[in-house]
């Protein structure tokens, strides 16, 4: 078949064409394309490598964030709590200073009261003496006049005096 | 799947056109014989008679007349431009002029005269001399426009990429690059392997000669380029020469001497894998040439059909079928160059390999 016999020709031509494309195409062509792909592949890359590392900030940041806002919750609770502890301690020092004033002014009265009572006792029993004595004076001058008048008295003050 | 439904058509449809035309498979033989050893009277006699009965049409002629190569370029009936004939003789040197010269009626010029056979030869009147012909025939010179074209088209491309850098590809350049980066990722890369750079450009550039010259050959009055096969054949050794300077030496090794493999079968062996390293560029050879020739052929039928049965009625069924077919070689076209090329990187992927321990008997 001729068809299956290559023509000399045809072989030489294609042979020069073919190469000089392979060429050619290579240094005007392939070259600039594969390393303009390139290029843009390393760019992409690039970018999406940034855009990680930016998540991977971001991220840290929020749980930086998240934290601060925990030690600053934990750290008011605290105070509040303290607060209230040292408001409470107040009070219950304020109680007991107040208890003690109190009993202080209660031990001071009665002291007083005790003091007074004593005072009266003294001075009744002054009185009583000076009494028993103006009673006893009467008594005297009386028995020089009338004995049962005297005694009459005598009984009259006796009965009297215990009341005291 | 595709490629083994079309290849039996074309079986049945070549089966067909041999039995239903005994005259052309007499004709065929006559041929044969008058390629090797011209013979111009009969040829002559050939010639005259045909030219009276016009209503006798040959379909195996018309094929074999349009998927052959030609000293002319015939757009249509009568619209033909001459195309220059350059010959090589070692008496006369190197000889230069039109092919239209030839268009007398003894289809000769200065000594030398055009055999209109089956394929056009040149052949020296004087038949002691011999003559090489070098003429930009009508393949040649669809060649050089497809070469021009991919200069053009890369050159455009590759200038996109140098004016706007680090832009996204736009309009033609974006079109480009998909083929590109498919046969980079998908077609060089996973088969070559880490060295796949230095291949690149050669892969490329085989993959769009290949398809672009199976397009342009679809386009009516086009070449049947990559139908040929001194351009198969030219594009497999090219493969053939690159796998075996790149080899590595497990490659050669594994040649001569197989690992794993019983002295005792090594006679069988050896030649064994010596032909299989001869029948890789044979393979890829006949497959291009076959598939794009064979959808020629079916193509060329089809019209054919129209001038066996002289109907009119039959001309829009036979034409919806063609443009079927047509269809079918436009993915035929990419489908082939993609092969050409996937085969030609696993070729050079398996010769460069490290370790051929591996897959010893899986991929010959």
């Amino acid at each position: 078949m001729s068809l299956l016999t290559p023509a000399i020709g045809l072989l030489f031509w294609m042979l020069v064409v073919f190469l000089l494309l392979v060429v050619v195409l290579r240094t005007y062509a392939w070259k600039p394309i594969i390393a303009g792909l390139k290029d843009r592949e390393h760019e992409i890359q690039s970018a999406l490598d940034l855009a990680q590392q930016t998540k991977a900030e971001m991220a840290k940041l929020q749980a930086d964030n998240a934290k601060q806002l925990a030690e600053a919750n934990a750290s008011r609770d605290r105070i509040i709590r303290e607060a209230k502890e040292a408001a409470d301690r107040m009070i219950a020092e304020a109680r007991d200073k107040a208890a003690v004033e109190g009993q202080k002014v209660l031990e001071s009265a009665r002291e007083t009261i005790r003091n007074e009572q004593q005072a009266a006792i003294t001075t009744m029993k002054k009185e009583i003496a000076a009494l028993s004595l103006q009673i006893a004076e009467q008594v005297l001058r009386r028995e020089l006049s009338d004995k049962t008048s005297q005694e009459k008295l005598v009984a009259e003050l006796a009965s009297n005096a215990h009341l005291n | 799947m595709l490629i083994h439904i079309r290849r039996y058509f074309t079986i049945a449809i070549a089966a067909a056109l041999l039995i239903s035309n005994p005259l052309r498979a007499q004709h065929e033989i006559i041929d044969t014989t008058a390629a090797e050893v011209p013979n111009y009277e009969e040829h002559a006699e050939q010639h005259s008679p045909g030219h009276d009965e016009e209503e006798e049409f040959n379909i195996g002629e018309m094929i074999m007349h349009h998927i052959a190569d030609s000293h002319e370029w015939e757009f249509a009936h009568g619209l033909v431009a001459p195309l220059p004939v350059i010959l090589y003789s070692p008496d006369r040197g190197v000889e230069v002029f039109m092919s239209s010269k030839f268009h007398n009626d003894q289809h000769e010029y200065n000594g030398y005269r055009l055999t209109h056979d089956e394929k056009e030869v040149i052949v020296p009147v004087d038949e002691s001399r011999t003559v090489y012909d070098f003429s930009i025939t009508k393949n040649v010179a669809s060649m050089l426009i497809s070469a021009v074209l991919l200069l053009l088209i890369f050159g455009a491309v590759a200038k996109a990429y140098k004016t706007r850098p680090g832009k996204a590809p736009r309009g033609f350049q974006s079109a480009m690059e998909i083929i590109i980066l498919f046969i980079r990722d998908e077609v060089v890369k996973p088969n070559i392997g880490p060295t796949y750079e230095k291949y690149l450009p050669y892969m490329l550039t085989l993959f769009f000669f290949i398809l672009i010259n199976n397009l342009l050959g679809l386009l009516p009055g086009a070449a049947n380029l990559t139908g040929n096969i001194a351009i198969t054949l030219t594009l497999a050794v090219l493969t053939f020469i690159i796998v075996h300077i790149n080899a590595n030496k497990h490659y050669y090794m594994h040649l001569f001497k197989p690992t794993g493999v019983p002295v005792a079968l090594l006679p069988v062996m050896v030649p064994v894998e010596i032909v299989g390293v001869f029948m890789k560029p044979f393979s890829l050879m006949v497959r291009l040439f076959a598939n794009i020739t064979a959808g020629h052929i079916i193509l060329l039928s089809l019209f054919g059909l129209i001038f066996i049965f002289k109907s009119l009625a039959l001309a829009p069924v036979v034409s919806l079928f063609a443009l079927f077919m047509n269809f079918i070689e436009i993915m035929v076209a990419f489908i082939q160059a993609f092969i050409f090329t996937l085969l030609s990187c696993m070729y050079i992927g398996s010769a460069i390999e490290d370790n051929h321990e591996a897959d010893h008997g899986i991929g010959h």
